[in-house]
């Protein structure tokens, strides 16, 4: 089993030890390769976009010729777990902010974003959030944070916060709005490799 | 902080559902977790000094990170000499308007009402600068009490861990800003990577020498020691002008660059911009910086830190 991390900007290294955690407490293995060139994506059993900025990736994600192969990975029905920014950019239509900035999308899963739903930083949070997957709340942690408000048929709506969706999935594809890497609670990262192995 | 939650509620009203709105008593802000989050989503990036909201725009077009939103940039800071405060909240307010990206912007060192005013405007990180004119001579600011984060400048550990102490999300290096003269920057960063590999190894008690020596708290110094990196995110800044120092300063271990002067002061800005930040994503790869660096115009003109009087020298402020 082979785990991409995409790596061009963003808190990469958070997701790599999340995994290993998650592979750890749950007695498999695999292995990570973080993604920064093309190439390397179709190799991959499973990908990960990981939070950054939307605009900054979107645009590198261009210039290096991966956005095409997160493309046809997900033709291949592959796992694919975007978090933050990550939400935005497997969206199929942004908001006013998002497009305005000409940003691009990977749109491959049937959503509309907002790209600072939740506000900026000093409005940044942390939360208990109920996920329908888990039984107990999960401490997800908001900043500058996406929010999806349009989803088609075939997305399955996971959490919500003030309306707006904030954890949903097509098929293999998972999208969260928070950040599961930045703390030690392993089971959204569980969930994902669920899908794996 | 009462007024961000009233913010978040009013904006909701005409959005959501009323059993929505409970769920906002329950939300924390500012926490540390939150704070050096935000840094976190920095890496790997560029955060460019801009002045005006269309260099903002060109920054963004290029890929920055984030903007720092100045009066003017370093390297007209020194030339002007005089007092350097927080920008024109106005330029700030136009700026953070303009873009998507997060907006950071300097306060003077100590300063905290200036801070207390960026955070008002909804700036999303302080950079609490040397580059600006100190307005105490005794004590940094203290973070712990803003919700918005900081970042600050360091030259060695002892700098670094105290800033950290204060509250400070994010270190970066002092270099020498507005010089175009990298040298300060690789100092600063050497000294603070050879500082924690010196630490690998020690006994506790070892490190309680170290600590009382470098004048920090002794758990950072631990938990430096574990992690044998810095605890949070550390960027280098002052002096970056080219793809290359860029690409330098990532070798050497940064998590991300400023680049200040470096830009807006080079011959084409938006080719020495988009350069930049391809430099860092390729930073070990000669032969695509090769490439980046072509064709991009000359950087800006800079002057050699060694020339610098030493009562014009800004890395020497804080402490």
């Amino acid at each position: 089993m082979l785990i991409g991390v995409i790596a061009i900007q963003g808190d990469v290294s958070e997701h790599v030890d999340a995994l290993v955690r998650a592979l750890e407490e749950r007695g498999q293995s695999a292995d990570i390769v973080t993604i920064k060139h093309k190439g390397i994506v179709l190799d991959c059993d499973a990908l990960i976009l990981p939070g950054g900025e939307s605009t900054t990736l979107g645009r590198l994600l261009i210039r290096e010729g991966i956005a095409d192969e997160i493309r046809q990975m997900h033709l291949l029905g592959k796992p694919i777990l975007g978090t933050c920014a990550g939400l935005i950019l497997l969206a199929k239509e942004g908001d006013e902010q998002v497009r305005k900035t000409h940003q691009h999308l990977l749109g491959i899963m049937d959503t509309k974003v907002n790209r600072n739903a939740f506000g900026r930083q000093r409005e940044s949070f942390e939360t208990g959030l109920e996920l329908t997957f888990l039984n107990s709340p999960y401490n997800a942690v908001f900043i500058r944070a996406p929010g999806i408000v349009g989803c088609g048929e075939d997305v399955t709506i996971l959490a919500k916060m003030d309306g707006m969706v904030v954890a949903a999935e097509q098929g293999n594809i998972l999208a969260l709005a928070f950040h599961p890497e930045l703390t030690f609670d392993t089971r959204v990262h569980q969930y994902f490799l669920d899908k794996l192995f | 902080m009462v007024y961000t939650r009233i913010a978040i509620k009013i904006k909701l009203q005409g959005l959501c559902y009323k059993d929505d709105v409970m769920e906002l008593e329950k939300l924390r802000h500012g926490t540390e977790l939150i704070k050096r989050g935000f840094a976190k989503m920095q890496k790997g990036g560029v955060i460019m000094d801009v002045t005006t909201p269309e260099q903002a725009r060109i920054a963004e077009e290029a890929g920055a990170v984030a903007v720092m939103a100045l009066q003017a940039v370093p390297a007209d800071i020194r030339k002007a000499g005089g007092v350097a405060r927080m920008a024109d909240p106005q330029i700030i307010a136009d700026i953070i308007d303009t873009v998507t990206i997060p907006v950071m912007a300097k306060a003077r060192i100590g300063h905290f009402v200036e801070a207390e005013i960026l955070q008002a405007l909804g700036v999303d990180m302080v950079d609490e600068s040397e580059v600006l004119t100190p307005a105490d001579h005794k004590y940094h600011i203290d973070k712990t009490n803003f919700t918005v984060p900081f970042v600050c400048g360091a030259r060695n550990l002892g700098e670094a861990l105290r800033r950290m102490n204060e509250g400070a999300a994010m270190i970066r290096t002092k270099g020498e800003a507005g010089t175009g003269d990298v040298s300060e920057a690789v100092k600063h960063m050497k000294q603070i990577q050879g500082e924690i590999r010196a630490l690998k190894g020690m006994t506790r008690e070892e490190m309680t020498r170290i600590a009382r020596e470098i004048e920090a708290p002794v758990e950072l110094v631990v938990e430096t020691a574990q992690m044998q990196r810095l605890p949070v995110v550390n960027f280098a800044a002052g002096g970056v002008a080219t793809p290359a120092d860029a690409a330098l300063m990532m070798r050497l271990g940064a998590d991300g660059v400023f680049v200040g002067s470096g830009i807006f002061k080079a011959e084409i800005p938006e080719k020495m911009a988009v350069a930049i930040v391809e430099a860092v994503n390729n930073y070990d790869n000669p032969e695509v910086l090769a490439k980046i660096s072509k064709g991009i115009g000359a950087g800006m003109k800079g002057i050699s830190v060694d020339t610098i009087p030493q009562d014009q020298v800004l890395q020497t402020r804080g402490w």
